[in-house]
């Protein structure tokens, strides 16, 4: 060991003097990213995932079809592979994240540090949440031009349904990782939200090859209005009438920004109450 | 140069109170009424029983919880919530390391160099601790030892005016624990106000300026290592031979100021008065051509200050529930 007078003598500090929080943000984020690179697990999970997904929804749909004669094929693949995307890649990859530093006390030492605590959840969160806006990106790009779709009838509804839904998973992952004792046994604990989600927020099932009592019930889930806006924002309908212009289309939104508002400030809410840093003893 | 906008103690405690839990017998006080000041440049060191609340006031004092009571003063602020101020000037190092084992320790460092003001370069904070030649491997495949030096390093990243370490010894082989007190003494003499707690006594006898030795959630006893062991009895052990007889049918001088137990032919006397009492012994020995047994003669050390404190406190009867 050398002494910290000798060696603070010679050398220039190569440090900013004070950290900023984007800074802040950008360096816990590229230790996320370097520890998501490394586990294969979580690697496959948030790449491969999305793409068996999107084969076998193609081949559900495909059915479906054919009990319901006006069911929109396209809007309904390209919403249902956006939304399993946040789920799989934001939702579960980030609970395990969340177990996994709090379990190795990273959280409990980030805490000791310059970073307030949104940021810590924050910078652990962004691998999860580029890789998860950029795979739907490509989704959307790659699908838009192999099935020749319109373009989106209002995009800010698309952006918004993809921010409130990511705002929500993060949310819901922060809490869910509060119930999550160790990375196996997430599978389990995250299994309830994925299920609920996948079959009542229209994106294995569409909401409008189902009888309406059941089709209301599940509009008034979480994760459905985000989803909804997203469909809404592309393609002017969210399924349930004629599609609509610009114009129109905002005025079918405020009943799904409104409700998803609500989840989110509830997810928010569960996630400041339930959240610890250590794990329990 | 070290700090110009503040010159009182480099941390303060006053009637600091810490509870968990509910109040009524379900809650449990970790921390009950402490004060504590730790001056500029010092190095003090924080010594306790387990569950004494050395952990628990650390977190206080570094600004990792709120006190339920009190007031706590870092380099003149409030270090919860004016954490943003007081986390720049400050390390810490917990007692656990808490460092992700998928990372290489030049990665570790890195990350938390873009978390830290004016952070050394990262070859500089790991030859600090001595683990320059170390900084491609991963975390995980480290020794014991080496992620505390890790820690370490972490911890002075930042070239912090005051430093806090938890246990910062445990679990390093001597070689090792050597090292960390040749940097922690180097740091002082550089001007970094030192607070640590440890278990070995012997740390805290070598290396602080100050100690407190705390028990049940207060600062039993504080001062320098002398200061806190005078007034503690010096202490003569001896045994009888066995044509003595017992104890009691033998007619040892009588030293008014000592406390005397026998255990068996086994005599220990208890003296604020050493010299003059052990002169009165070795006298009364010699005239009646008696053999003193593994005679043994001490001042008060630090240790049987801390085992008289423990043993006071085990007495009382409030060390109930379970702390960290």
């Amino acid at each position: 060991m050398t002494t910290p007078a000798a060696t603070t003598a010679t050398s220039a500090p190569s440090a900013p003097a004070t950290t900023t929080t984007a800074g802040r943000l950008l360096a816990l984020g590229r230790t996320e990213a370097t520890l998501l690179l490394r586990n294969r697990t979580a690697l496959f999970m948030a790449v491969a995932m999305p793409v068996v997904m999107m084969v076998s929804l193609k081949g559900i749909l495909d059915q479906q079809a054919e009990t319901t004669p006006n069911l929109d094929l396209h809007a309904n693949l390209v919403n249902g592979v956006a939304g399993l995307i946040l789920l799989f890649v934001v939702y579960y990859n980030l609970t395990t994240a969340y177990v996994a530093r709090r379990g190795e006390l990273v959280l409990k030492r980030l805490r000791t540090g310059e970073a307030r605590d949104l940021e810590i959840l924050a910078g652990t969160a962004l691998p999860s949440v580029v890789l998860g806006l950029l795979e739907c990106g490509l989704v959307g790009a790659v699908g838009a031009a192999k099935l020749d779709l319109p373009g989106p009838v209002n995009p800010l509804l698309m952006a918004a349904g993809v921010l409130l839904g990511t705002g929500l998973l993060i949310a819901l992952a922060a809490a869910t990782s509060s119930f999550t004792k160790s990375v196996e046994t997430a599978g389990i604990t995250t299994l309830p939200l994925l299920l609920l989600a996948q079959l009542g927020s229209g994106l294995l099932l569409p909401l409008e090859t189902m009888p309406d009592g059941l089709a209301t019930a599940c509009r008034l889930l979480p994760t459905t209005p985000a989803f909804q806006l997203i469909r809404l924002g592309w393609f002017g309908t969210d399924g349930s009438g004629a599609p609509t212009d610009f114009l129109g289309s905002w005025l079918e939104a405020l009943p799904h920004l409104g409700l998803g508002l609500i989840w989110l400030a509830a997810a928010v809410w569960a996630a400041r109450r339930w959240f610890h840093w250590e794990p329990r003893r | 140069m070290k700090d110009t906008s503040h010159s009182g103690p480099a941390v303060e405690a006053v009637d600091l109170h810490r509870r968990y839990g509910p109040t009524g017998p379900g809650g449990f006080d970790a921390v009950r009424g402490l004060d504590l000041t730790v001056r500029r440049g010092e190095l003090f060191a924080l010594l306790g029983t387990n569950g004494a609340g050395k952990t628990s006031t650390m977190e206080l004092l570094e600004g990792l919880a709120a006190p339920t009571g009190g007031q706590v003063r870092v380099l003149g602020l409030d270090p919860h919530r004016e954490r943003a101020a007081v986390r720049p000037r400050i390390g810490i190092m917990l007692q656990e390391g808490g460092f992700p084992g998928d990372l290489t320790v030049a990665e570790t460092c890195r990350g938390w160099a873009g978390l830290t003001s004016g952070a050394r370069p990262v070859g500089e904070a790991l030859g600090l601790v001595g683990l320059g030649d170390r900084a491609g491997v991963r975390v995980k495949q480290l020794s014991g030892g080496e992620r505390r030096r890790l820690d370490l390093a972490v911890a002075l990243l930042g070239r912090p005016q005051v430093l806090f370490l938890d246990e910062p010894s445990t679990g390093l082989d001597p070689e090792a624990r050597a090292a960390v007190w040749r940097l922690v003494r180097a740091l002082r003499e550089d001007g970094t106000t030192v607070l640590l707690t440890t278990h070995y006594l012997e740390e805290a006898e070598e290396l602080a300026d100050r100690l407190a030795i705390m028990h049940a959630g207060r600062i039993a006893a504080t001062g320098t290592v002398s200061e806190v062991i005078a007034g503690r009895p010096a202490r003569i052990v001896f045994e009888l031979p066995e044509r003595c007889g017992p104890y009691e049918a033998i007619g040892l001088p009588a030293l008014p100021a000592a406390e005397i137990a026998a255990e068996g032919r086994r005599i220990t006397v208890r003296t604020p008065q050493l010299q003059a009492d052990l002169t009165e012994l070795l006298g009364w020995a010699a005239h009646h051509g008696v053999a003193l047994g593994g005679l043994e003669a001490r001042s008060a050390t630090l240790e049987e200050a801390f085992l008289a404190i423990a043993a006071e406190a085990a007495a009382t009867p409030e060390t109930i529930g379970s702390p960290r």
